[in-house]
């Protein structure tokens, strides 16, 4: 197939329930074989504009503004010539079988059956999917089932690749496999390539140029030399170890019905005053590790033990964490998951901090200091991915408990949100809490991380 | 977080290599008879025959067909005893209905886990796409969202961490775990509606349900051994209606 051209003059669009525009101004011309990355703060379009192109935008849904063409056409009428993918594999897969998942885009569009296997099994071998077709999808790690999503946008040949932040919810393992799956795939020029996402370093070696959208409409280009400023980093005090807050002692844990430990037995001590990074590679059980340290599970083999510093108070102080009532764990170690909205229990910003805090002055006070208090009002569920983020720390914090987890606090956020992140967690390392951060950034572990925990990866993912 | 339940493609069994639109059909059969007749003799006939299949479906060792069985076998057991309890009939009588009732249960769902052990899900939508002109839309969107299920499953559990980490939790009153269940329902149909929907755009963006007419790459044959199994099911419930009949229990409900 021919590598097509794109091109936008003026182009915007704002949804149909929204005053403001969601994107707008954008002039830009792809040449046909180019590789451009997109990017830009959350919230300035560009999913908008990646679904325009792959023709996925719902005229009903909102106005056009400007023109927008694919291979000099618009792109309803373009759509064989487009192959997308998104950023969650689990949402994209549909079929159980490796193979058939990448046979049904073929399928789809009425390709004879005789050319379908062997386009399916030159577009496994472009992503370097060596497991064969037969392979049951649900047993694929992150990277190998989005090599395998993006096998199926590449089977049809297409001449246009859309890719929506196709790495941001792998691991770096992961993500620098469906990177390497997408150089390979692009090399030859036979498609143009259009990349969306926040992570400008790691496309930089693979694009020709990166158009920044701007918040207010319009884009800026760079070049291939271009770098992005570094993050400010947060100055932080050091304070010296304080009292045992939380141990666990060869605290380990078996799924239910598996044979092989999710997390092998572990030792870890979470101390006042310290900021402790769990690392390593997914499936070393660095997400149970915080769920037993957070009193969310039991261990079954070791145990998880509370020093007397958190233990006042509590009714049945000898009880392990998992044991204590949530009302008493909630005002001792606040947890952040990796998906806010799971915790959010309200349909307001202000009732839900304080539903921690029990009383409005200190809901308003945290308001006010993490930058919420315009969105009081807003129902958690509509903020963006930030907001969400920052909100879900905020309720941790609201009940002031002395140990804090967090499970990847600054996964898939923009360099904004990501900064505004570790500035507000650095605040809160202070001489008598303790954090915990299961984290595969190494730029967190940079910033915060007093002592590091590095999982091994013996254990088969 | 829990281990994903067992949905990929189903391994295969002797009975795997019946069509599943022609197991469907046998499936039609053996219920439309046992709809009409709902005689002890009958439903013993057909059960025999049903167990007979067990093995060539993959479910030979006990524990197997137990866990596929249990909740029909329960089932069975509590028509027999609302017969026996609640009937109008009265000791042996009773308990003669009950048995009649219990098999006859057993008779009508053993073929659906015979199909549900011998046959992979994808080979279902492409049979009944193909020969029984059933939506694309609808079978291959079935599919999809069968892929979702063990991910909910292991959301369920995430949210309910979640909200004990908020300090919520019901302790020991049933009302208000009834209660969490129901928040914590919800709060997993507003991400399963998310998820549903981002699927639903990746499939379009994949071409799917477009208008054009679609393929299938891997076919679905049926063979003289489809036809064969039909037949066999006929001739198994001539044979049973016969018995029933030749031994003086027939008592067709129609009529």
């Amino acid at each position: 197939m021919t590598p097509v051209a794109v091109r936008l003059a003026g182009w915007g669009f704002r949804h149909a329930t929204r005053r403001a525009w969601a994107v707008r101004d954008v002039d830009l011309t792809v040449a046909p074989g180019e590789r451009v990355l997109l990017t830009g703060a959350s919230g300035a379009g560009k999913s908008t504009l990646l679904r325009a192109l792959a023709g996925l935008l719902d005229p009903e849904a909102g106005d056009p503004t400007g023109e927008l063409t694919v291979d000099g056409a618009v792109p309803d009428r373009r759509r064989q010539r487009v192959g997308m993918v998104f950023q969650d594999p689990d949402s994209q897969l549909v079929m159980t079988r490796a193979g058939d998942d990448v046979a049904f885009g073929l399928e789809n569009t009425g390709t004879p059956p005789a050319l379908i296997w062997p386009a399916v099994d030159a577009a496994l071998d472009a992503v370097g999917f060596d497991l064969g077709r037969d392979r049951a999808t649900a047993a694929l790690s992150g990277g190998q089932k989005q090599r395998l999503v993006l096998a199926g946008a590449l089977a049809s040949r297409p001449g246009l690749l859309l890719l929506d932040e196709p790495t941001a919810q792998l691991d770096p393992d992961g993500a620098a496999q469906v990177r390497t799956a997408v150089l390979r795939a692009v090399d030859a020029r036979d498609a143009t390539l259009v990349v969306v996402d926040h992570d400008v370093e790691s496309w930089l070696p693979l694009v020709d140029r990166v158009v920044e959208l701007l918040p207010g409409g319009g884009t800026v280009e760079h070049g291939r030399d271009w770098r992005p400023a570094p993050p400010r980093l947060p100055v932080r005090q050091q304070h010296s170890p304080g009292e045992q807050l939380l141990a666990a002692e060869a605290a380990g844990y078996t799924h239910r019905g598996s044979d092989s430990p999710g997390l092998l037995p572990t030792d870890v001590v979470l101390r006042a005053g310290r900021t402790l990074a769990v690392t390593g590679p997914n499936g070393t059980g660095k997400s149970t590790l915080a769920l037993l340290l957070a009193g969310l599970r039991a261990p079954t083999t070791g145990r998880v033990t509370a020093g007397a510093a958190l233990t006042a108070g509590l009714r049945r102080p000898e009880r392990p964490p998992h044991r204590w009532r949530a009302g008493e764990l909630v005002q001792r170690i606040g947890t952040v998951f990796q998906q806010p909205e799971h915790q959010f229990l309200t349909g307001r910003v202000r009732d839900e901090l304080a539903l921690g805090a029990g009383d409005t002055a200190r809901a308003g006070e945290l308001m006010e200091r993490l930058g919420l208090a315009a969105l009081a009002e807003a129902n958690p569920f509509t903020l963006s991915g930030g907001q969400q983020r920052r909100l879900s720390v905020a309720t941790a914090l609201a009940t002031d408990p002395r140990v804090l987890v967090l499970d990847e606090p600054t996964f898939g956020q923009d360099r904004e949100t990501w900064a505004e992140l570790v500035a507000l967690l650095a605040e809160q390392q202070d001489g008598d809490r303790a954090l915990c951060l299961v984290t595969h950034d190494a730029g967190v572990v940079t910033a915060l991380a007093d002592d590091v925990l590095a999982l091994g990866s013996t254990v088969p993912a | 977080m829990s281990l994903p339940l067992a949905l990929g493609p189903a391994r295969p069994v002797p009975l795997s290599a019946v069509n599943p639109v022609a197991q469907l059909t046998a499936i039609v059969v053996v219920t439309a008879v046992l709809l009409v007749s709902g005689d002890l003799v009958t439903s013993a006939v057909l059960v025999a025959a049903e167990l007979a299949l067990l093995p060539a479906a993959g479910l030979t060792r006990p524990g197997d067909v137990l866990r596929r069985t249990w909740p029909l076998l329960v089932s069975a057991l509590g028509v027999a005893w609302v017969n026996v309890a609640f009937g109008s009939l009265s000791g042996a009588e009773a308990w003669a209905s009950g048995a009649t009732w219990a098999l006859r249960v057993v008779a009508l769902s053993l073929p659906g886990i015979l199909l549900v052990a011998s046959t992979d899900p994808v080979r279902l939508a492409d049979a009944l796409t193909l020969h029984w002109r059933v939506s694309t839309r609808f079978a291959y969107g079935a599919l999809a969202a069968m892929r979702l299920v063990p991910l909910l499953a292991a959301e369920f559990e995430t949210i309910r961490l979640a909200r004990r980490a908020r300090g919520v939790d019901a302790g020991a009153d049933p009302v208000a775990h009834a209660r969490l269940l129901v928040s914590t329902s919800f709060a997993l149909l507003v991400g399963a509606i998310r998820r549903g929907t981002r699927l639903a755009t990746a499939m379009d963006a994949r071409g799917f349900d477009s208008g054009t007419a679609r393929t299938n790459a891997r076919g679905s044959q049926l063979r003289p051994l489809d036809a064969a199994f039909v037949v066999g099911a006929v001739l198994v419930c001539v044979a049973a209606v016969t018995t029933s009949v030749l031994t003086g229990q027939w008592d067709p409900a129609l009529g």
